[in-house]
Parts: structure tokens; C-alpha cells; sequence
């Protein structure tokens, strides 16, 4: 097992009841899917902001990025960038800047 | 002695405005949920520390937030909302067919009996229900598999279930109002459903008596009187004595029969409020005063309430779930402006007084009475 360092969008934080970044625990060459996976299992609330309960896509304005690069429209088994599974950077999930 | 909670979604987030019978000096708590839209909060009458609250983002969509501590405390629960097998489609605005896509609940309406079954109307119109305080959801399908249901049209707001009444004495039969389809009654716990629009009349319709595409706004009933409901339609204010076999219109003097809320006084059948908005156009009160329109006789004659209530400049909104009443001998009067104030009246709209001021737009109140 892998620990991944998760960054999430503040009024995520704030359904999940966490500060900061979190730690996720994803099995060895992890995908992106697999990120998301490990984070619904350890904060169930989750389910259904990110990505959709049944088909499993990503909501429209969610976004995913690492190691300054757009990883939102990457199949879910692209793997993660080797800085983010080797622990020096982070996987960020956030809400798409809308509004004026 | 009684206390009176008042629950109040707003666009960013959940109040929760305590008092005592009095209701003169209320305690604000609040935000809860901060920075999400709170479509709406209710209380189980079986179990008034249970609320359920729907709180949504255009970012991550629905959850569903459970209180069991009169919302002390908050646990999100399930907020998997899947149409049964495969949904079909509605019209859009340009006539076009429209894939069923679930938006976010509009109301949760609780079991009078369990606090563990409640339902929730939500858009795209859908009516579902738990039986598991909220864990777990599942959709009543035969008022979306309507035979009409294919030619429903959203309203300015989208296709939204927005008002649930059940019978306390018979949960079997529920009343439902989509806007805008129009309303429906079921007598069988939701297996089956049917259009219950006659009477009422329509001017954007090429059929103005049609069966289906009346915009309901807002249905209410006293608990005591099932069979008595009344509207607040796009247009117009109607009430029923049959259960909706037959709706005839009772907007009487009103200044503007244009509005979105309608209750119905809880010591009275025949006394109801409405809130009187200029047009369907300019949602904001005539002549820039706040009124509520009260009627002791079942409507027709109304009379117009002011006290305390801005008469001068106030070019708010009232939404159709931003009016509730209490349960108290002199029964509370209570509503929430787009403009962020919430308004009571302990003696049936006689005398108004500002509860809160200055919150996000109020999309919803509730009220709940505790002994």
C-alpha cells in the first residue's frame, strides 16, 4: 500500500470534517481512480460530490490536478504522477472557478 | 412550556431560530452547512429532534445532512438518488425531449408516524422515499411513468416536486405538486397517481383547461380537513373541498393573485395566508409593501397585513417554501424574504416583528412546536 496526500476544496473539507490535506491509503502503482476510491471508502459523505454514484464520472465543475498539470479529463486508470505516489506532491481535487 | 424552533435553508447555508411560546426573543444559530444552498430543513412530527436537510452545490451536488438532536448535531446520510430503470424523457423549454437527470431535492416531507420514513420531492420531478432515516432512498416511480409524464415541462425554476402533503390519518394518500405538470393525488401510498388539475386555468397553455402543465406553485391543507386543499398557482389561488376532483378560484380582492407560498392557519381550516407578488415577471411585493394576505372565510375576502412589516421600498420575494405556521393556540405566522429576513407573527399576522435579518436569501422555513 501506497499513502497518498489528497487536497480538497474547502466546502469538502468541511462535509468530510477534516483540516488541510488528507492521507488516503491506495494499493501500489495507483490510478486516479484508485485515489478516488480510497477517499470515498474513508470518507463515505463523499460519495457522489466528486464524481457520480452510478456511472462513476466526474462531476462537470470538479477538477483534478498534480504536479501542475489538468489530470480531470485522464481515463480513471491513468496512473498518478510518480511525485504524488512518492509522496512530494499532491493530488488536488478542486471546485471549477465559476461566476464573475 | 412550548417552545417554537424555527428552520430556516437559506443560499448559503442553515439557521436554526429558537424561542420560547412567547415567541418575542429568539437565540440565531447558524451557519450550519456554511457556503451550501439549504433547499430545505424539516422535522419528523413523530420525533422532533430528527430534521432532515438537503443541502446542495452546483460544484458536488446533493447530500442529505440527518439531525437526531433538534440539530445539535449532524450526520450526512445517503444521497443516491437513482430513477428506476431507465428514465425517460420530458419536454424542455423549446418542446424538445428531455432526459430525466436528477438536480437536488427540493423538499423532504416526514412520515407523521415514523421518523425513519420520509420522502423527498426533487428535480428533475421524481418523488422518492426512505424508510431508513434517509440511509438508503428509492424511488415511488408510477408518478414518473405517468402516462402524461413525457409531456411535462419545467417551469422558470426546472421540472421540481416541490410540495408534499400526506394524510395523517391516511399516509396512503399523499398530494404532490410538480411545477409544471400541476398537481396529483395518490390513494395508494404512491403505486398509482392521478392528475388532479381541473379547474384549474392556464394562459400559457394552448389548452388552457389542459390535464397536465399547470404551473402549481404551493399546496397546503389542515390536517383536520384532508379533502380542503388549497393553492397558490402561478396565477391565481384555488381550493378544492374534494380531495381536487374540482378547484375553484378564491383570489377575491387580493392586490396581485400572483405568489408562491400558501398556508393554512393550524386553529383554523378556514383561515389562509398568501403573500401577494406584483407579476410573474416582477417577483416582488405590489407597490414595493410587504403584505400578507390573510382570508378568515376560505378565501375571496382578504385582508391585508402590515404591521411591522416593510411598507415602503421592499422589492423582495417570497418563496413557496419560505412560509410556515406553528402550532400554538395563537397560532405564529412565519416567513423568509429573498432579501435575508425572516418575519413572525405570534398572533396570526396581526402584528409582524424581523426574527432574523441579514441572512443569505431564505429559500425555505419550517417551523417546529415542542412541548
Amino acid at each position: 500500500m501506497t499513502s497518498i496526500s489528497v487536497a480538497l476544496p474547502s466546502h469538502l473539507r468541511t462535509l468530510a470534517g477534516v483540516t488541510g490535506d488528507i492521507a488516503v491509503d491506495v494499493p501500489d502503482d495507483p490510478s486516479i481512480g484508485d485515489v478516488l476510491d480510497a477517499l470515498e471508502a474513508a470518507y463515505p459523505m463523499l460519495r457522489g460530490t466528486i464524481r457520480d454514484h452510478a456511472t462513476l464520472r466526474r462531476r462537470a465543475f470538479m477538477r483534478f490536478f498534480a504536479c501542475e498539470q489538468d489530470l480531470s479529463h485522464d481515463p480513471p486508470d491513468t496512473p498518478l504522477p510518480a511525485p504524488v505516489v512518492a509522496g512530494n506532491d499532491v493530488f488536488r481535487v478542486v471546485g471549477a472557478i465559476a461566476g464573475g | 412550556m412550548a417552545k417554537v424552533r424555527v428552520l430556516v435553508g437559506t443560499r448559503k447555508g442553515a439557521f436554526i431560530l429558537t424561542s420560547d411560546g412567547a415567541r418575542n426573543d429568539w437565540k440565531v444559530d447558524g451557519p450550519h452547512f456554511g457556503g451550501w444552498e439549504i433547499y430545505h430543513v424539516k422535522g419528523s412530527p413523530a420525533d422532533p429532534g430528527r430534521l432532515y436537510a438537503s443541502q446542495s452545490s452546483g460544484w458536488s451536488g446533493q447530500v442529505v445532512q440527518r439531525s437526531d438532536d433538534g440539530g445539535g448535531s449532524w450526520e450526512a446520510v445517503g444521497n443516491e438518488f437513482a430513477y428506476a430503470g431507465t428514465p425517460g424523457t420530458h419536454q424542455w423549454y423549446d418542446g424538445t425531449p428531455h432526459p430525466w437527470e436528477f438536480a437536488r431535492v427540493w423538499h423532504f416531507e416526514p412520515s407523521p408516524h415514523d421518523p425513519d420514513t420520509v420522502f423527498a420531492g426533487v428535480e428533475d420531478a421524481g418523488l422518492f422515499r426512505s424508510t431508513d432515516g434517509g440511509h438508503t432512498w428509492e424511488e415511488l416511480d408510477a408518478l414518473r411513468t405517468h402516462s402524461t409524464a413525457n409531456t411535462w415541462q419545467p417551469g422558470a425554476g426546472g421540472l421540481c416536486l416541490h410540495t408534499i402533503l400526506i394524510d395523517p390519518a391516511n399516509t396512503d394518500r399523499m398530494y404532490i405538486a410538480i411545477s409544471a405538470a400541476g398537481a396529483f393525488r395518490t390513494e395508494d401510498g404512491g403505486k398509482s397517481w392521478r392528475p388532479i388539475n381541473k379547474g384549474l386555468r392556464s394562459q400559457f397553455l394552448p389548452d388552457e383547461d389542459a390535464e397536465v402543465g399547470h404551473c402549481v406553485h404551493n399546496l397546503a391543507f389542515h390536517p383536520s380537513r384532508p379533502d380542503t386543499v388549497f393553492m397558490q398557482k402561478h396565477w391565481d389561488v384555488m381550493r378544492t373541498d374534494d380531495a381536487g376532483e374540482q378547484w375553484t378560484e378564491i383570489s377575491g380582492n387580493l392586490p396581485s393573485d400572483f405568489g408562491f407560498p400558501i398556508s393554512v392557519d393550524s386553529n383554523d381550516p378556514e383561515t389562509i395566508y398568501v403573500v401577494p407578488i406584483t407579476s410573474d415577471a416582477e417577483h416582488y411585493p405590489p407597490e414595493g409593501k410587504l403584505r400578507v394576505a390573510r382570508s378568515r372565510t376560505g378565501g375571496h375576502e382578504w385582508e391585508l397585513l402590515t404591521n411591522g412589516l416593510p411598507q415602503k421600498n421592499c422589492y423582495v420575494n417570497v418563496l413557496r417554501d419560505a412560509m410556515a405556521v406553528d402550532g400554538m393556540d395563537d397560532c405564529g405566522v412565519y416567513l423568509g424574504t429573498t432579501g435575508g429576513d425572516v418575519y413572525a407573527s405570534p398572533d396570526g399576522g396581526d402584528t409582524w416583528q424581523p426574527i432574523v435579518e441579514h441572512l443569505p436569501a431564505v429559500l425555505s422555513v419550517e417551523v417546529q412546536t415542542l412541548q
